[in-house]
């Protein structure tokens, strides 16, 4: 009986006693899981136009974060580290799809989600070679991001807001809107879209393959360096954050792999929900559950939807 | 010329379907053992018995678990190294309990404990595939991770968190803990791994063995022939937890000697998965040439550098472990998805006709 | 010909199948008779594959009653429907690539193998008894196919051709009831398509396996079929001997295309 209580009713209590912790609560979710739909992204852009899972898009988010920093540090001024950063990225595209995907391009695909395994732990080793393992910290402001923080009283209480999240948040929602734009109203992005549905049928209408994945890679790239400038400006830059990055599948789970709305929704949910479900839940078994709460949400989606809440059904037609 | 098979007729489908009918694979398997369990015991120094023959057979056995499961059914499974922590600590805590029962016997029970959890974990398959299925393993990988950590219940809520192994014995000799010798110690695993091995290699010759590998080509074929998705994906889920769980406690109880929550991270199951895949999915002797490669790799790394007279910082060497590992695994997909057991097969295939071409 | 009324085997009655907005099978309705070679034959997208599909389990009907050995079937999973003794080949080859010509059409034999894992667990004994025991079935349809040479050959290194045979070895192991082709001699060269009829003709009267197959080529339905159903847009448009049916004009028209 306590249980029952412990579980089904005090949480909510306390979510009543306290408005202004429990908003407090929502908007750190909403923020992380604001970030968790940018990395998303990078793995629905590369998904939807190649059919590749690429695992590494973790990876590549610190990667792009650290020579960033990196460059900085060796004394390149803020916007000249970030254009060759955006030019580093695009020659790592280069290089993955001429070395890993051109020659896989007939095999299933679990072969290439291994590939993609493959890709992560050497990019891990090769970027902790070149920038030493030691955290470091984002140049938020040489990149003119906000910092400080807006204290709102309300609903009793006070609510903090970071100036940074809020920039975070904005950042990351013009820049989903400008590729769900992008996808749907430009030449290249209907190019894309066809590349995704049938790699066959649009090579037969004159679309180059090998250039779409650059671009797209491209894209992922530069959709994981403004991750990782916003993940590395809330927490210091390393390789812890590449396991963060792996919360991005339970969003892919609920969002679908191929849709960039579902994205959003997907990385809200998961976000908030699991802010939600440590504060509250959390104490009940110990806490640390945010390391795990997360699969388990989209987990439980799963067995009711399994393609997810807007990816599309798969008929298998035999 | 030494290969042929000239002269080796069978004159029974029990022959042609033995496990190794070449007469000369048998030979070199004898000889294998021979070495394994005589030679290397009494020649073998610590170190090698402790840092390479005993870490090896243990990997490799933990790799046929997973190859049962990614390489035989076409499960990708990234929870591997929380299954292996279930069965360390199930053998803990079984051994806690009944401290008067043989800790082998627990090392083995565990496994049972090991493939309970994983077929749990097993059943999101029927609805779930490929991708989504690796996330539910992931799912269960940082699930048990935490568990670890923060049930006290299972480190017998000492304080540091951590499992220490203690002296145990069969028939009067040292076999875990402190006191026991290497070569005890590696004769156990030694032991148990041939036996689990046989094992393994009886199953995936047989029905069983097809009903997965059918699973995993075309599972729409399969269930024509009358083959239950369900059950094949959880005897799957089943056997390899178990053979991953009793890898587990051996990993604790006769070679770390003792365990820390962090021992069974995400990336143990990486390092798993990698043996597999070089070794070969889909094959019992790829764990083996898999775990060889994966486990000699930082090894021999650190190794080389004092060999060639060069100062590497000890840093460098374990990041290049992961460029070189990531490396391997690009290029073994791209050139030989069937890992180097498939190599070793070809090999022996050429050497059934050398010194013809063909 | 026998005076007694032939058994019937498998009926369908007013079987209507649709995905979303299209509609695969409109009222069709049509029985097989045991021991009979029948035909499903019509032009492309006509539904034959689908007709094939829901008498396997794979699509279930929106309507219609599907009748099997004189019993109505519900909705049957396909793994039901090979319990029940319906076995099956595919378009596009369904075999297990991974897998040897033998082991393939082992797995034809799943469902009267039952040693569980303790036996397999030892191998010696019970479950290599009983594996002997299956191979020599096997065997014996390798014989019958004539494939012997290739029996421990990957099925992915083989010719579509012999790939093909193998399937409907696969098929035959499950000694079924109902055998069902779908497109058998698709791809296949004149020597090939008479090596393949007349391994249909053998199953048909030596094994006695009832079957439905579809084929595009009119000369081998002729030769082989007892009877014929003619599909187009999903619904039936002839039923008969082969005969009468290449004579029907509705037939004709649905392959030529009727003169405007």
């Amino acid at each position: 009986m306590n249980i029952l209580h412990a579980i089904f009713v005090d949480p909510f209590a306390q979510m009543i006693s306290a408005p202004d912790l429990l908003v407090q609560t929502v908007w750190e979710g909403f923020v992380g899981g604001v970030l968790y739909s940018l990395i998303a992204l990078g793995f629905v852009l590369i998904y939807k136009a190649s059919g590749v899972f690429n695992f590494a898009q973790g990876i590549m988010m610190v990667f792009a974060a650290l020579t960033l920093v990196g460059l900085h540090e060796k004394g390149a001024p803020a916007w000249i580290a970030l254009a060759l950063t955006v030019a580093i990225m695009y020659a790592l595209a280069v290089g993955v799809e001429r070395v890993v995907l051109r020659p896989l391009v007939n095999q299933p695909d679990i072969i290439l989600l291994m590939a993609t395994f493959g890709l992560t732990y050497f990019l891990i080793g090769f970027g902790e070679l070149v920038f030493g393992g030691n955290p470091k910290a984002m140049i938020t402001e040489q990149l003119f991001l906000p910092s400080g923080a807006i204290d709102l009283s309300i609903l009793g209480g006070k609510v903090t807001l970071q100036k940074l999240d809020i920039a975070a948040a904005a950042i990351a929602l013009v820049m989903v809107a400008g590729l769900g734009l992008f996808f749907q109203k430009t030449r290249i992005g209907r190019a894309l879209r066809a590349v995704a549905d049938d790699h066959q049928a649009a090579l037969s209408v004159g679309i180059s393959l090998n250039q779409i994945w650059v671009v797209v890679w491209f894209a992922a790239g530069v959709v994981a360096l403004a991750t990782g400038i916003m993940w590395g400006a809330r927490s210091d830059v390393s390789f812890a954050l590449q396991v963060v990055a792996l919360k991005a599948l339970p969003v892919l789970i609920l969002g679908g792999l191929t849709s960039i709305p579902g994205a959003i929704v997907g990385g809200l949910i998961i976000g908030i929900g699991e802010k939600l479900g440590e504060f509250y839940w959390g104490p009940l078994l110990g806490g640390g559950i945010e390391r795990w709460l997360a699969y388990f949400i989209a987990l439980a989606f799963l067995l009711f939807r399994p393609q997810g809440l807007f990816g599309e059904r798969i008929i298998e037609r035999i | 010329m030494f290969y042929r098979e000239a002269g080796q007729f069978k004159t029974s489908y029990a022959a042609d379907m033995a496990i190794f009918p070449i007469r000369q694979d048998r030979i070199g398997l004898a000889v294998i053992l021979a070495i394994a369990f005589v030679a290397i015991p009494l020649t073998g120094d610590q170190f090698l018995l402790n840092t390479m023959m005993i870490p090896f057979l243990i990997l490799s056995l933990a790799g046929i678990g997973l190859n049962i499961l990614t390489g035989y059914t076409g499960l990708l499974s990234l929870g591997s190294a929380g299954f292996m922590g279930v069965g360390a600590y199930a053998c803990y805590k079984l051994q806690t309990y009944f401290p008067q029962v043989n800790i082998l016997v627990w090392i083995v029970v565990s496994g049972l404990a090991s493939s309970a959890v994983g077929v749990l974990f097993g059943l999101p398959s029927l609805r779930i595939k490929g991708f989504y299925l690796v996330v539910a393993t992931l799912a269960a990988q940082f699930f048990l991770e935490w568990a670890f950590a923060r049930v006290p219940w299972l480190y017998n809520y000492n304080d540091s968190g951590a499992i220490e192994v203690s002296n145990q014995t069969l028939f009067g000799v040292y076999v875990t803990g402190p006191n026991a010798t290497p070569a005890t110690r590696y004769l156990v695993v030694l032991t148990i791994v041939t036996a689990l091995t046989w094992i393994a290699s009886n199953i995936v010759h047989g029905r069983i063995g097809r009903m997965w590998m059918a699973v995993r080509d075309m599972d729409i074929a399969a269930e024509l022939i009358g083959i239950r998705l369900l059950r094949a994906k959880l005897t799957a889920f089943a056997v390899s937890s178990f053979y991953i769980g009793v890898a587990g406690a051996l990993m604790v109880f006769l070679w770390f000697g003792s365990a820390e929550p962090e021992a069974f991270d995400i990336n143990l199951s990486f390092q798993l998965l990698f043996i597999i895949i070089i070794g070969g999915l889909g094959s019992i002797v790829g764990a083996f040439f898999g775990a060889v490669i994966i486990h000699l790799l930082p090894i021999g790394l650190r190794a080389l550098p004092a060999l060639l007279h060069i100062n590497v910082p000890g840093a460098m060497v374990e990041h290049l472990t992961y460029m070189i590992t990531g490396a391997l695994i690009i290029g073994v997909l791209i050139v030989e998805p069937h890992g180097l057991a498939k190599l070793w097969q070809t090999m022996k295939q050429k050497l059934r006709v050398w010194p013809f071409p063909y | 010909m026998s005076d007694t009324a032939p058994e019937i085997l498998l009926s369908l009655e007013h079987v209507s199948l649709a995905f979303g907005g299209v509609r695969a099978i409109s009222d069709v309705s049509f029985d097989i008779r045991k021991g009979e070679i029948r035909a499903i034959i019509g032009p492309n997208g006509a539904g034959k594959t689908s007709m094939l599909n829901v008498i396997n389990g794979f699509y279930h009907p929106q309507l219609g009653v599907i009748t099997f050995g004189g019993r109505a079937r519900s909705r049957m999973r396909p793994h039901e429907a090979a319990a029940q003794g319906i076995a099956r080949t595919f378009q596009n080859v369904a075999l297990f690539k991974g897998m040897t010509t033998l082991d393939n059409i082992m797995t034809g034999r799943s469902l009267r193998m039952n040693r569980g894992l303790f036996w397999q667990a030892l191998r010696h004994g019970p479950a290599l008894v009983e594996e002997i025991r299956h191979r020599e079935f096997c065997e014996e349809i390798i014989d019958f196919l004539e494939i012997e040479a290739i029996r421990k050959t990957p099925v992915g290194a083989l010719p579509y051709g012999l790939q093909k045979r193998v399937e409907l070895g696969r098929a035959l192991a499950m000694e079924p009831k109902l055998l069902l082709l779908d497109e058998p001699m698709a791809g296949m060269n004149r020597e090939e398509k008479e090596d393949m009829s007349r391994f249909i003709v053998e199953a048909n009267r030596r094994l006695g396996a009832t079957i439905a197959l579809i084929e595009h080529d009119i000369g081998v339905v002729m030769d082989l079929s007892d009877r014929v159903v003619v599909l187009e847009y999903g619904r039936k448009i002839a039923d008969d001997v082969p005969e009468v049916v290449k004579a029907d004009e509705k037939v004709i028209a649905a392959y030529l295309g009727v003169a405007h």
